[in-house]
Order: C-alpha cells, then sequence, then structure tokens
C-alpha cells in the first residue's frame, strides 16, 4: 500500500478495523456524509498536537539537561530517571499558578497574544515530511512558501503581547524582537530560493525527493551557513536571543505574563526551535533519508532518521547557548542588513547562474 | 537592641504594619494570640493537620492536592534578586559544586511574574525595603521567601545603622530563616529541603514531624 499523507493511513486502519463503514453508514442514516471526514481530521490534528506537545517537553528536558552537563552539573535529577517528569512538573506548576493581569493592560489583546504565537508554530509543521510513504499531513504545492509565510505570523503575537501588557520593558522587548525576526525573515527566504532554483518545486516533499543522491548542504554551503545564522535568529536562540533580553528588558515581551499564559509562550518558544530545526533538515539535510533498516517498516525507519537530524540540529543551538555569549541588539541588526542579505543575494545569482549553465 | 528575638520584633511589628492580606501573617498572629507557648512551625504542622483531616474526606481533591504540591515543591523558580554579598553564595549554589538545579530550581527567572521564590540574600537598606516589598507583591500567589544571613534576619553587623532594616519580615513574612554570615551552599541547599518539606505541609503531607 502507498499512501498520499496521513489522512489516508487513517482512513486505512480505521477501515481494516471495520470502524469506518459503521461510521459512514450511521452518517448517511442522519444525512450528514461529512461527518467521517471530519472525524478523522480531528484524529490528525489530535495527533499533530500531542506529537508536538510531547517534542516541546522533552526539548526543554533536553535543554535543561545539555545546558547542565555543559557547565559539569547533573541538572534535574529528583524527578523520576534523570529528572525525566520534569517538564509534567513545570506544567502543573504553572497550571495551578495564579493568573496576574496588568490594572491597565489591555484585556483582549493580553489574552489572546499567547495563542496567536503558539498557532503558527504548530501550523507549521502541515506541509512538512516527517518519513516516507505518507508520514505527511498535507503535500501542499507551494510547501516552502506557505512555511515561510506562517512563520511570519507569530512576531504579531509577539508585538501586541509586549503593547497589551502596558509595560514598557515588555514594550522595548517586543520591537527588539520584532525587529530582529523581520530583518532576518528576509535571508531566509532568499536561501531558500536557491533551493527552490535548483529543484523547479516549492513542494517540500519534492525538494526532500530530491535529495536522494546528495544533500543540499553540499550544493548549497553558502546557503545552509546563511540559513543555519538566520534560523539561530529566528529560533531567538543566545547568540541572538534579543526576545528575552535578561540583562536589559526583565524578560523581553513576556515580562508581564504569568501562570499559564507564560506556559503558552514557552511552549510556542520551544515548538518555534523544533519547526524551524525541521525546516531545516527537509531543505539541507535530506530530510527522511537515510539508510533503511530490514525488517521495521520504512515509514517508522524514515520517521526515526528525520528525527535524530532534527534532534542533532537542536543540540549545536543548546550547545551554542551554553558557549557564546550575547550579540548588542545594533550588532544583531547591522550583520542582519548589512552581511546578510547581500550574502544571500550573492548566492542567488550563484546559483541562478550554475542552473542557467546545467551545472545543477 | 532587642531584635535578636525575632517573634518579639514580628508580633510587635505585626502592629503596626498592616499585613493582614498575607496568609501565613494571619496564621503567625493566631499563634502569638492562641497562647499555646509553641513554636510557628509546630502551630504551621497543627493547622496543616486540621486541614488535611478535613481534606481527607474528599477522596478526588485530596489526590489533587497531592499532584499540585508534588508539581510546586518540585518546580520553585526563584527571582534573580541579590541584595548584598550572600548573593555570590546564590550563584555558587547554583553552580556546579552544589548545583540547585537537581530540585529543578536552576530556572532563575527575571521577572518576579514567572518565579515563586523570593531570596532575600542580603542587608536590607531602608531605601531598598520599598523595592523588595514591592518585587514580593509583584509575584503570583503560590509565593515563598527564604530569608538568608543574619543582615536579613535580624540586621546582622549592621543592627545599630540608622539606614539597614532590622529584619526583612517586618516588610514580608518569610518563610526559613538561614542563619550565616554568608551562610555557606549547604545551608542554602538545606532551606531548600526544608522549603520543600513545608510545601508538602501546606497540602495533604502532614507525616513530617508530628508522627514521632
Amino acid at each position: 500500500m502507498i499512501f498520499e499523507n496521513i489522512y489516508e493511513i487513517i482512513a486505512f486502519i480505521l477501515n481494516s478495523a471495520g470502524i469506518l463503514q459503521y461510521m459512514q453508514s450511521y452518517s448517511d442514516a442522519l444525512g450528514i456524509s461529512i461527518a467521517p471526514k471530519l472525524i478523522i481530521i480531528l484524529i490528525e490534528t489530535a495527533l499533530l498536537l500531542v506529537g508536538v506537545a510531547l517534542m516541546v517537553m522533552a526539548l526543554t528536558w533536553m535543554e535543561r539537561k545539555v545546558l547542565a552537563h555543559a557547565q559539569a552539573r547533573l541538572g534535574p535529577m529528583i524527578t523520576w530517571y534523570h529528572g525525566l517528569l520534569q517538564p509534567v512538573i513545570d506544567g502543573v506548576k504553572l497550571l495551578s499558578k495564579e493568573d496576574l493581569m496588568p490594572k491597565r493592560a489591555d484585556r483582549w489583546i493580553y489574552f489572546i497574544a499567547p495563542m496567536i504565537a503558539f498557532v503558527p508554530a504548530l501550523l507549521v509543521f502541515i506541509p512538512i515530511p516527517f518519513g516516507r510513504d505518507g508520514a505527511i499531513i498535507s503535500d501542499l504545492p507551494m510547501g516552502i512558501l506557505y512555511v515561510m509565510a506562517v512563520s511570519a505570523i507569530s512576531p504579531i503575537g509577539i508585538l501586541i503581547g509586549g503593547w497589551a501588557s502596558d509595560n514598557k520593558y515588555s514594550l522595548l522587548g517586543a520591537l527588539r524582537a520584532v525587529a530582529q525576526d523581520i530583518s532576518y525573515e528576509i535571508p531566509m527566504v532568499l536561501t531558500v530560493i536557491g533551493i527552490v532554483l535548483i529543484t523547479g518545486s516549492l513542494s517540500l516533499q519534492d525538494i526532500v525527493l530530491f535529495q536522494d543522491k546528495i544533500w543540499f548542504v553540499f550544493l548549497q554551503p553558502l546557503g545552509f551557513i546563511i540559513f543555519l545564522v538566520a534560523a539561530v535568529a529566528e529560533m531567538a536562540r543566545i547568540p541572538f536571543d534579543l526576545h528575552e533580553s535578561e540583562s536589559e528588558f526583565v524578560a523581553g515581551f513576556f515580562t508581564e505574563y504569568s501562570g499559564m499564559k507564560f506556559a503558552f509562550f514557552f511552549l510556542a518558544e520551544y515548538a518555534h526551535l523544533f519547526s524551524i530545526a525541521a525546516i531545516m533538515t527537509t531543505l539541507y539535510f535530506g530530510g527522511w533519508h537515510g539508510p533503511m533498516i530490514p525488517m521495521i517498516p520504512p515509514i517508522i525507519t524514515s520517521i526515526g532518521w528525520f528525527t535524530l537530524k532534527v534532534l542533532v540540529i537542536i543540540f549545536f543551538t543548546m550547545w551554542l547557548r551554553a558557549t557564546v555569549p550575547r550579540v548588542r541588539v545594533d550588532q544583531i541588526l547591522d550583520i542582519g542588513w548589512k552581511v546578510m542579505i547581500p550574502l544571500a543575494l550573492f548566492n542567488v545569482f550563484i546559483t541562478g547562474l550554475l542552473v542557467a549553465g546545467g551545472v545543477l | 537592641m532587642d531584635s535578636v528575638d525575632k517573634d518579639k520584633v514580628t508580633v510587635i511589628d505585626a502592629t503596626k504594619i498592616d499585613t493582614s492580606k498575607y496568609k501565613r501573617e494571619v496564621k503567625r498572629e493566631d499563634d502569638a494570640a492562641s497562647q499555646l507557648k509553641s513554636t510557628g512551625l509546630l502551630n504551621t504542622l497543627v493547622y496543616a493537620k486540621d486541614r488535611a483531616e478535613k481534606r481527607d474526606q474528599n477522596v478526588i481533591l485530596a489526590l489533587v492536592d497531592q499532584v499540585v504540591n508534588w508539581g510546586r515543591l518540585c518546580s520553585i523558580w526563584p527571582v534573580t534578586s541579590g541584595l548584598a554579598c550572600c548573593a555570590i553564595e546564590m550563584m555558587s549554589m547554583s553552580m556546579g559544586h552544589y548545583d540547585i538545579a537537581r530540585f529543578g530550581s536552576e530556572v532563575f527567572r527575571a521577572t518576579p511574574r514567572q518565579s515563586d521564590l523570593l531570596f532575600v540574600a542580603g542587608t536590607v537598606s531602608k531605601r531598598m525595603a520599598p523595592r523588595l516589598k514591592r518585587l514580593y507583591e509583584q509575584m503570583p500567589e503560590p509565593k515563598w521567601v527564604i530569608a538568608v544571613g543574619s543582615c536579613a534576619i535580624s540586621g546582622g553587623p549592621f543592627v545599630d545603622s540608622y539606614a539597614v532594616l532590622t529584619g526583612v519580615d517586618k516588610i514580608i513574612p518569610v518563610d526559613i530563616y538561614v542563619p550565616g554570615c554568608p551562610p555557606r551552599p549547604e545551608a542554602w541547599l538545606y532551606s531548600m529541603i526544608q522549603l520543600r518539606k513545608l510545601i508538602k505541609e501546606e497540602g495533604v503531607g502532614i507525616t513530617w514531624g508530628l508522627d514521632k
């Protein structure tokens, strides 16, 4: 069986279990024939949500352990085996924490900002191929364009969160964060153009299939370096973590957020980290390609390879965080506009020449 | 100065300063009023036992209480705030040799809105006291205070100074006192362990000390 996407896999499983026929007969009798489709889509959504939430929890644990071991500490130890339950415990604590709202805050915008920051980080996963044989939610024809467009929404959540809290530190932090996000989105998109020129397709599945023989990190070394720097800036990791500039603005744009709203910003940050690492894997490291192990279904092996590559990239960013200090705001914007964008344009130029000359 | 006797100072100043909105301060007034001649710790335990006996009648809520307490005591995030030289020992406690991260408390949040624990680490001068009180008031509700060092407990070597507050419990309620000048990181860690026991008592966990 060859599946197109996860929808078909779920439909096949339900069909072979005999549940789908029951659902169809009941919904036909009731006159709502769309109901089985909606149920399958809901299952898909729940799968995505649970998968991303689990990954984010694993990442918070991993971050604390990697940082601790980089600094010759142990990290969380008392909650189960090597503190594996620490993210669950943090979640319980943040849920039971008082939810404060500043007196002069803009109530609705303050309430909705964490969601606006969190939802795009979740939507980004729709066109990303997690594995072969249909481990993809929907293979959009304009996949990479969709990813860039959706991930450009989350700065709006940051900006209105900082604006609505009625706090000078929040507002200044939000302005900085948005300035950084916008200036690093441009070189990121420009480097993606190089890949699109080579493959001739915007679909992420096509881009992965193109890297059967050689990964794009070898075909586009300059583009990869620019993408890496821009991605670290987009993730707001340490050399570029203007989002949470602790030494100047108390905690950046979420200074006034407490309890579960803060937890949502926290989740959004790590979901963003995961999504950008997934995009980098898809674009430059061959996506789910890897040696297939016999006796194991290729879909599971390919998902394993994808996850491994994503985790290696995330480990690299955590390593970076434990190693380097932070860059000043004017230096960050200088690098973004005066170095990264010209280099990215140069990369597009070279790639265009090579593609037109028939080399690539 | 008579400020070494901290219970006496607390009772006197509780009448001067309006601390009625703090739950734990009210509890301490009960302690003084009930003429038990007992320490505040024993009173806390008795109070916790009463609450726990009431709560044990409700099986579901008791379970929720246990889970929530478990979450709170394993993830105590302190505020990044150091007043004087004791803060150096605080840094030492969070670094490699002593490593407060083992208890899940290495997340020093810079903003009081996201933190649970305030370390009063050092001398509280009278100019700093309103800021410290404000910092405490900005923290969301399940919150605890540990007064570290003799300055924060009673003024310490500066007890005769015109500019130093003799004891931080004049302005904010304190849960744990750690003596020392400055206390060693082991003492800080011991205070963290005592705080974990205290948080456990706030719910149904009353086994500590009462069944002896």
